[in-house]
């Protein structure tokens, strides 16, 4: 097990744990009661932690290594799937994979951002950030859901699109904007749920549709704490600061109406339950499909770009009233 | 004979290595150090006479270039505000203050109707010299509005990029209106109304990555700087230098994302001449 910073008073009630279940299994001492006593004080411990998770620990959350990605997620919801490769026009990314998949009978195409799940997959994957070729894959992806038919299921998880030289010369801007335009548009219904960490543009990239739900720790942001540390304080020490000021959590998001809702995650984190987070996702995403399935397309088309059209925060200009010229 | 002797004849340090230009009345080029009078410099579509560099300037700028005289502004009635209460070094609050009073302008964006070559233009401009030309809220509203318009009146849109980005300080708001805009600009597109984006030095991050790369027509100034992340960030990621020209608007138009580059003088008749051919 993997415990973070804020985790310690955890750790060392694990490190007990494990101490006395040595004792009681080395002596004829019986130690059930201890052993319940402590399992109780770890389960109201970690309530009592995750309950009031600040900004930038639900950032290191969302980043925890034994985190589930989108395949584990596609593995355990999907009876049937296939993966697909390639942008048919210059390679295949690694870091969004996407595919056909059948979710409870019903024929779907689900795209996501895939980190690795150790350090030479982390390398292959690279670290979830996408190139131009990724968001173009996407949209191939949606633009073939589109036409069959199917619902297109979106996760996102990402620290940003990749800034590289050749993402640069092969158009990371156009590849991204190209596919907020498109989704814009998709006569099928595109749901979205951010998964772990959504950074900026690499995020929206796969990110514009008709429901878009963030699991309980992750973040959603127009830029990493990092960064904005980086660039507003002019150092990297303030990203804990920065988190708090971006306000970047999914209860704030939700608040903003800039998302439609927060899908909980089991005690603990998603890491600490995988199999359980699967079952709630898949359980939402069913749901959601149906929820969005009979629409007019028309209709949903018209409701998603009103949706986006709402979003913002701006006020009234006062009216400055002009001064009556003195006679001279 | 005098009682002092001149070394050397004439004045030795010339015009452009002269160390300061007093305000007012001399403009001094950023790139080639040449002066030349502001009126030189107005008279030449604001751009160096000597090395032809384009200086940065103002939406109302570009509207006295376009405009075929009189134009009118519209969405002129919001304002950003700071929702978040946004504080880093400085809270946002009086970040937006400092700016409308040096700008003396509502946001990084203004929106104005009138016509070019007698054919009638929605041009919608951005500002750099108000919060790096950063995207919020109030921008992303306000291209909305000039797409509205737009799309009833069945007038061409053009959108002159000029920005660093979204406006961090907006957070996620910022980044939605990379969303909002694109998904206005797909009414357009299904609407069949043109839309010019027109790039200039610098566009870069969540503008390049939305509405400025989404033109029917895509275009830009000589040696604009156009890119989604920003050389430094590019630099310190791969750790190596970037070759030289790298996302310049030569750049771009080698890699097939501009249709062309356009010198500042010769801007309002290519935009005829484009509005004639749709």
């Amino acid at each position: 097990m993997i415990f973070l910073d804020f985790e310690k008073p955890l750790e060392n009630l694990y490190e007990q744990l494990e101490k006395i279940r040595q004792v009681g299994e080395q002596g004829d001492i019986d130690v059930s009661e201890m052993v319940q006593e402590l399992e109780d004080k770890i389960t109201n411990q970690r309530k009592e932690i995750y309950a009031n998770l600040t900004g930038w620990q639900k950032v290191q959350l969302s980043r925890h290594p034994e985190r589930p990605y989108t395949l584990y997620y596609i593995r355990h919801m999907c009876d049937t799937f296939v993966e697909l490769h390639g942008d048919r026009r210059f390679k295949d990314d690694k870091a969004i994979v996407g595919g056909l998949g059948s979710l409870g009978g019903q024929n779907v195409v689900l795209i996501g951002h895939q980190k690795g799940v150790n350090t030479k997959m982390r390398q292959y994957r690279n670290f979830g950030m996408a190139n131009p070729e990724g968001y173009r894959k996407a949209l191939r992806l949606m633009k073939l859901a589109e036409r069959f038919g199917h619902p297109i299921v979106c996760l996102i998880d990402t620290p940003g699109a990749y800034p590289g030289i050749e993402a640069e010369e092969r158009g990371q801007a156009e590849a991204i904007a190209r596919n907020l335009i498109e989704m814009a548009q998709l006569r099928v219904p595109v749901i979205c749920v951010v998964i772990g960490e959504g950074a900026s543009g690499g995020a929206i990239g796969i990110g514009l549709g008709d429901s878009v739900y963030m699991l309980e720790n992750t973040w959603y942001s127009v830029i990493s704490p990092e960064s904005c540390s980086s660039i507003l304080w002019r150092s990297w020490d303030y990203k804990a600061q920065a988190a708090e000021a971006l306000k970047l959590t999914p209860d704030h998001m939700l608040e903003f109406g800039l998302i439609d809702g927060i899908l909980q995650e089991p005690v603990g984190g998603a890491h600490a339950q995988p199999e359980e987070m699967a079952k709630l996702l898949q359980r939402h995403l069913q749901k959601t499909i149906a929820e969005f399935q009979d629409m007019d397309p028309d209709a949903r088309i018209a409701r998603r770009i009103d949706k986006y059209s709402k979003m913002g925060h701006y006020a009234a200009k006062p009216v400055t009233v002009a001064q009556p010229e003195e006679e001279k | 004979m005098g009682w002092f002797k001149r070394l050397k004849d004439g004045i030795i340090t010339s015009t452009k290595d002269k160390k300061e230009a007093p305000d007012g009345l001399w403009y001094k080029c950023q790139r080639c150090k040449a002066a030349s009078t502001l009126k030189e410099v107005r008279e030449n579509f604001h751009k160096c006479t000597r090395c032809n560099y384009h200086i940065r300037i103002g939406s109302h700028d570009y509207f006295d270039l376009l405009f075929d005289g009189e134009y009118t502004e519209i969405a002129t009635d919001i304002q950003s505000e700071d929702f978040l209460e946004f504080t880093d070094l400085k809270p946002y609050k009086d970040r937006l203050e400092a700016a409308r009073k040096k700008t003396d302008l509502d946001d990084a964006l203004s929106v104005a109707i009138g016509t070019v070559e007698e054919k009638p233009l929605v041009v919608a401009a951005m500002d750099f010299s108000f919060i790096g030309g950063s995207m919020g809220s109030v921008v992303g509203e306000k291209i909305a509005r000039a797409i509205d318009y737009a799309l009833t009146e069945r007038t061409p849109l053009m959108i002159i990029s000029k920005s660093g980005g979204a406006r961090m300080m907006e957070s996620a708001f910022s980044l939605m209106q990379m969303a909002k805009t694109s998904a206005k600009l797909s009414q357009l597109a299904k609407a069949g109304v043109p839309y010019f984006s027109f790039m200039t030095d610098p566009t870069t991050g969540g503008v390049t990555a939305s509405f400025a790369m989404l033109g029917d027509i895509n275009f830009a100034e000589p040696e604009a700087l156009i890119g989604f992340a920003g050389p430094r960030v590019i630099k310190e990621t791969i750790k190596k230098d970037l070759p030289e020209g790298f996302q310049t608007s030569e750049f771009l138009l080698d890699h097939g994302f501009l249709d062309f580059i356009v010198d500042r003088k010769d801007l309002k008749t290519r935009v005829g001449e484009l509005l004639r051919l749709f």
